[in-house]
Formats: structure tokens, sequence, C-alpha cells
């Protein structure tokens, strides 16, 4: 976990050397940028907070406040929140809105015809649309400079975490409902990342799909990576205490695995500890 | 002699659909392999694909077709009303509402067979009540109205408890809770549900004598030594037992109830007595080809049992409905 921890440190340090950086950034660049930014998406909540400058996002969404979904709770916290509806962000006055491209796309479509800027990012399919998010991101909110210092970073770590492995393990995300990723999504490029072998690939689903019981039994999978579990129960996740998967300790998928931000080198981070773990038995 | 030719081939025929349901599922297994596996562990995959996969799963098929059955033919001999149905009239809704509430307070997972007590719980009250609102004769009109108004009830509180539920999920469950399915059950299902099932099973298997003086009407029965309370209690007591522990495990599962005493019935010549035995093994039949259907006909999207027993029941309810509509009217 040592690289996870490193990780967090530089993403801790990050804010005070933002600030640095917008107050020595070029008045030119300054003078074009939005002064009053709200993000309306769990996902474009999480960069814009990397990203923006002090005072220039005013709004995230509630989401962003939700340990399970948001890796950035605690700083969300520190923002005014709305919930993507149209009056609301419009009454916020806002010169920039950031959403998703799924997400309250009605109230976003809506502000776009009063005449607000609106700027979608599509849901991360790789780590590659995590480095396209974050560049993205800058250039919207003239933070370009900020940008380029993350992602250099983010390229660098992901080099360091994804070193040559020899052999890898095979391992199955599986969700609620039995809901299987696939190699060519943001969770399946974590796991490859790791050093493991994706099962779902090996049976032909490349985005994902539901994977029966007993087919995922069938294929003796050496890791099982189910997800956090919600509160109360549900048959969907009944699903992770089947006697005829291996009650393992296994990893579980956390708020590092949703959104295409640096967080997911955290989430190669846990997968790569959990295959040295699965080796060294 | 034509009855033990009945049992005997209904015997068979859930025997043959017992292995068919064995031998199916969407890992492609060899017949002879996977049946091998089951009886000799070999050590991989397949033995645990069977043993703890598909054993249980058709295990349960029986153990809930044959509680539906039996508890249908049951309060049918004691109502003498072809139309009383668990499902129809409201038993499965309300132990399925039992269940959801025991799953999203916690309580089924504090206490080992709180699940299906509360399953149980919720179906006692239900029979209670239909048999307050219907009376002993048990009229079909009121039968049926009774039966609507619990479940609707039953339905509604069922899907606000998982509306409310904290877990985004649980809304989604609705459906199952409605229209049952046996998806990836557990000998862990089997072991709960088990106890109270055979509790249930046992307690309907004496009402033979006394639903068969029934036939002859109250004050017949009672002359012939047939205490009526007991009688009553019994029936409540069986099938809420066995309803509410299938319930639990496997969502609602509507007109099994109903569609297997109907048919068996002219072939046990009409005797309430001979038609529970009958009607046990006849549910567990429907199920298990209920629940082979669902994964043949289109095995990635889960169908649910209770679709296909209602295509199969519910144009045979209305016919009932046609041919008792003077009764009602």
């Amino acid at each position: 976990m040592r690289a996870g921890r490193h990780i967090a440190g530089w993403l801790g340090r990050l804010r005070p050397g933002l600030l640095a950086a917008l107050l020595t950034a070029p008045l030119a660049a300054g003078a074009q940028s939005p002064s009053r930014v709200v993000s309306m998406n769990l996902c474009t909540d999480q960069l814009a907070m990397l990203l923006a400058g002090d005072d220039q996002l005013i709004s995230v969404s509630h989401l962003a406040r939700d340990h399970r979904s948001s890796a950035m709770a605690e700083q969300a916290e520190g923002y005014p929140i709305n919930h993507g509806r149209a009056e609301e962000v419009f009454l916020l006055a806002p010169d920039l809105v950031v959403t998703g491209v799924f997400s309250a796309a009605v109230a976003s479509d809506m502000l776009e015809r009063l005449g607000i800027r609106v700027e979608r990012f599509a849901p991360a399919s790789s780590l590659e649309d995590v480095r396209t998010n974050l560049t993205r991101m800058g250039a919207f909110l003239g933070r370009e400079a900020a940008a380029a210092e993350m992602l250099a970073r983010f390229d660098a770590d992901l080099a360091r975490l994804s070193a040559e492995v020899e052999t890898r393990p095979r391992a199955a995300l599986y969700a609620p409902n039995g809901y299987s990723s696939g190699d060519r999504t943001l969770a399946g490029e974590i796991l490859a990342a790791a050093g493991f072998a994706n099962i779902a690939a090996e049976i032909g689903y490349s985005s994902g799909g539901i994977l029966p019981l007993e087919v995922l039994v069938m294929r003796q999978p050496d890791l099982v990576i189910t997800s956090e579990r919600f509160p109360a129960a549900s048959r969907a996740e009944e699903l992770f205490d089947h006697p005829a998967l291996d009650p393992q300790a296994a990893p579980r998928t956390s708020h590092d695995w949703v959104c295409g931000t640096p967080f997911v080198l955290r989430a190669v981070a846990q997968m790569a500890e959990a295959r040295r773990v699965l080796e060294a038995k | 002699m034509r009855f033990g030719v009945l049992i005997g081939g209904l015997v068979a025929l859930t025997v043959a659909l017992f292995a068919a349901s064995l031998v199916t599922g969407p890992a492609r297994t060899g017949m002879g392999a996977g049946l091998l596996a089951l009886l000799r562990d070999d050590g991989g995959p397949l033995t645990l694909v069977m043993r703890e996969i598909r054993l249980p799963r058709a295990l349960l098929a029986v153990m809930v077709g044959a509680s539906l059955g039996l508890a249908g033919a049951a309060m049918q001999g004691y109502l003498r009303n072809p139309l009383a149905e668990p499902g129809l009239i409201g038993v499965s809704g309300a132990a399925a509402l039992g269940a959801v509430l025991a799953i999203q307070t916690g309580l089924a997972a504090a206490i080992p067979l709180g699940l299906p007590l509360a399953a149980l719980t919720g179906a006692a009250v239900a029979v209670l009540l239909i048999l307050m609102l219907a009376g002993p004769r048990g009229s079909s009109l009121t039968l049926i109205l009774a039966g609507i108004a619990i479940s609707a009830l039953a339905g509604a509180l069922t899907s606000l408890v998982l509306n409310l539920s904290p877990n985004p999920f649980a809304a989604n469950e609705i459906v199952f809770w409605m229209m049952g399915s046996l998806a990836d059950r557990s000998f862990t299902h089997v072991w709960i549900a088990l106890p109270f099932m055979a509790l249930g099973w046992g307690m309907l298997a004496t009402l033979g004598r006394g639903i068969d003086a029934m036939t002859l009407g109250e004050d017949a029965a009672e002359a012939m030594g047939i205490r009526l309370t007991r009688l009553r209690l019994t029936l409540v007591g069986g099938t809420a037992a066995a309803v509410g522990a299938a319930t639990a495990v496997a969502g609602a599962i509507g007109f099994v109830g109903l569609v297997v005493p109907h048919i068996l019935r002219p072939l046990v010549g009409a005797q309430p007595s001979r038609l529970l035995p009958a009607s046990a093994l006849g549910g567990a039949v429907m199920v298990l080809a209920a629940d082979l259907a669902v994964r043949l006909i289109l095995p990635e999207r889960d169908l649910k049992l209770g679709v296909l027993t209602a295509l199969v029941g519910a144009p045979l309810f209305l016919h009932l409905i046609y041919k008792t509509r003077r009764e009602i009217a």
C-alpha cells in the first residue's frame, strides 16, 4: 500500500500548490477563465475540485459528499451542493457548468438555452480517458498549468505502478447482480494495469455483462473482486455470500474506481497489492 | 388403484424434471459429467456448481412447488371453493411483506431464522384475515374481494419498504418479491426454509379426514366428530408455515395452488383428502417445469417464475370465475 499512500500524499499537498499556481498564473490567461463554475456530476465534481483555483468552483453535486461514490467526500463538504436541477443551478449565476453527458441532460439543455456555457464529459472508459478529462477540465477552467502538472504526476505514477509482471493471476470483477466489467472499461483497465487477467474478457465481454454465477465458478478465478456493500440489504449483493464463491478476504471496489480521476491510481495500487498477496501464497 | 397410478406417475414426472433441472444451466456441462460430478467429488469446479448451485435450486423448486400446491388444495378443501389460492388471496403477498421487512430492518441478519419467521407471520395474518372476512363458507365474492384488498395492501407496503431502503438495489427487487425466482439460491435458503415447510406439510397432511367431512357441510362434519376450530387453526398454521417459508426464499409465485388442484381434482375423484398429496407433487412438477423454462427460454434475462405461472394460471382463473359467475351474481 506504499504507493497508495504516496498518491494520497501528493493529492493532499496539491491545494496549497494550486494556490501558489493561481497567484503566479499569467493574467492574460486569467482574464478568460470562468469565475463561477458549477459542477452537476459526481465525476466532474472531483475533476473540478482537483483543478479549480480558489473561489472559482462555487457548487458541486450532492453525490460528491457521498463516501461510497466520491473519493473527495471530505473536500466536497467545503462546497455548497446542488441536485442537478436547472432552476437551482441557474440561480447560482454560473458562467460555466460542467456535467456528465448522461447526467441531468434535460437540466443542462435548459441551462444552455438560457445562455449559460455548459461543457459535458463522457464517462471515462479507460485510463487514457482520465488523461483526456484532466486536460479538458484544465482548459475549461483556464488552469492548463495545474492540469499539465497533474497529468505528468499521473503518467509517472502509473508507469511506476504498472511494472512488468511475469504471470497474470485471473480475476473477475463481480458487481451486484453479477455484473462483470470487461477489459474495455475503466475498471477493466485498472485491473490490467495492476497485472491481472480479466475473466470477463476471457469469456468475450469487452464492455461487460451479467456473468452467471456458475459460469464464473467454472472459470476458477484466482480472485473475485466484489463491490463495497450498501447499507440494509439486497438480493443483488446477497449473491456475494453464495457458498460457491470462495469466502476469501478479497479486495472490494471503492469510490476510487467510480470516476476517471487520478484517484484510479489508488485502485491500481490496491489491486497490485492484492496481486502480491496472492503470489505470496 | 387408479390413485396409486396417478401418484406414481407424478413421482416419476417430478424425478425426471428434477434431473433435467440439475443438468440445465448457463455453464454448459455434459449431462453425464454433471451428474457424475454431483455424486462423486472431482475436486474441480463442476462439483461445486452441481452441489452448491444447481442442487439447491432444484430442491427449492420441489419444496416451494409442493408447499404452494398443498396449501392451495387444503384451502380449497376447507373453504369448498376452487378459487382459494395462496397467491391470489394475498397470503404470498403478505409473506413477501414480512420477508422484506425482516431483511430491510436487519432482523433477518440478526436472528438465524428471522427471515422465514417474519414471512410466516405475514402469511398467518393474511390467512386469518381471509378466513375472518370470507366467513366459514367462503363465498367466492367475499373471498376474492378480501383477497384483492389484502394483495393490494401487501404489495403497496412491500414497494414502500423497498423504495425507502437505503440500498439502491433494493427498489429494483420489487419484481422478485412480486413474481418470484430461484436464481442464485443456495443451501442456506434450503436450510432456513425446510424446517418451516416440513412443519407446514405435516400440519396440512392431517387435514384429509376433516376436509373430506366438510364436503357434507359443517354440521355434518361436526356430527362426524370433526372439531372445526382445530381444523381451522391447523389450516391457518400449516398454510402460513409452508407458504411463508416458500415466499421467504423464492418470492411470491402465484397460481400454482390454483392450477394444480384444478387439473388433478377430476383425477382423484374430487376427494379432497386424496387431492392433498397429489397437489403437493403436482405443485413440485409445475414449479420445476417453470424454473426449467426460465432457464431455457431467455437464460440471460432472469425471467421470473410468477410470470410463467400467471400466463398458465390467469386464463384458468378467468375460466373458473366464468363458471362460478352465477354464484357471484
